[in-house]
């Protein structure tokens, strides 16, 4: 009881993601736009995104443990904390050259349909319920069509069109975290079960 | 002679594409801190600070538009002189 009284909400939570998915997002942009040769230049630059994706794989671990309302919640948060840092490990594994196969890119694919499918799993109302109904659908979706620009990158690493689409996704998957609210409408739409709204 | 010019011309086009992506990567920090000062303006309630009677501490803590120029300020300040500096290094 002392827990949830001085935990942050979850909306709180999800803004704090979409920060650092936002950061992910400028990272891979940057990559993208200036190439893997000059991002690999400094070592340190090598290991940002790889160690921040497994950071913010470590980091779903509290939140399945603080936040856990179901048991399709504790199943949706263990397994986006679980893929999140298997995709993190084996892109650091590329990074620092243990691991030398391009496949290793699946595990962003991988990890990208497992968010996707937890997202769309662990929401049990409908689209227009509310504003946190609406993106979870949302998310859960563009994660799972997103997750065809890792699979592409596996098999064409160099590939503008697959990095660039992987890079817009998290910028979208950012946007779609901040505007979360735990009441609030969406286009107009907000059901009377589902609280008092927010702005 | 011809090929000369040719090559001086292919060498002039890759240099204006490496100082226009090196623009590019400049003004991401920037543009990103933009985003975020065009939000708190736009909907000034998600910036408690403004209005901090009443608010717990997480909502004095949290403050998203806020976190948005951050990351945009960090890019500019951290990631993007470096990279700039390696673009050049490269020509």
């Amino acid at each position: 009881m002392i827990v949830a009284g001085i935990e942050p909400k979850a909306e709180m939570v999800h803004w704090w993601f979409a920060t650092g998915v936002l950061v992910l997002g400028l990272l891979f942009i940057a990559q993208t736009i200036v190439g893997p040769e000059v991002w690999g230049r400094r070592p340190w630059r090598r290991y940002l995104w790889p160690g921040f994706l497994f950071l913010l794989g470590v980091l779903m671990w509290p939140v399945m443990a603080l936040y856990t309302n179901s048991m399709i919640h504790m199943v949706a948060h263990g397994s986006w904390a679980q893929t999140l840092m298997i995709a993190g490990a084996a892109e650091l594994g590329v990074a620092h050259g243990k691991l030398h196969s391009q496949y290793w890119r699946l595990t962003s694919a991988g990890a990208m349909l497992v968010s996707g499918t937890a997202f769309l799993v662990h929401e049990q109302n409908g689209w227009f319920f509310e504003r946190a109904s609406f993106l979870h659908h949302a998310l859960g979706w563009t994660l799972i069509v997103a997750s065809v620009f890792p699979l592409l990158q596996a098999f064409r690493p160099r590939s503008v069109v697959a990095a660039s689409g992987f890079a817009m996704t998290f910028l979208v998957i950012a946007v779609f975290l901040y505007c979360d609210r735990d009441t609030a409408p969406v286009l107009g739409h907000f059901s009377q079960f589902a609280g008092v709204p927010h702005r | 002679m011809s090929a000369d010019i040719a090559q001086r011309l292919h060498t002039r086009e890759q240099v204006a594409t490496r100082s226009r992506r090196a623009r590019i990567v400049r003004g991401l920090g920037p543009l990103t801190a933009v985003v975020g000062i065009v939000w708190a303006v736009a909907q000034p309630w998600r910036l408690t600070l403004l209005h901090p009677h009443g608010q717990g501490l997480w909502w004095l803590i949290v403050e998203p538009p806020l976190y948005v120029v951050l990351v945009g300020v960090l890019f500019r300040f951290v990631v993007a002189p470096g990279l700039v500096e390696d673009m050049e290094a490269e020509e």
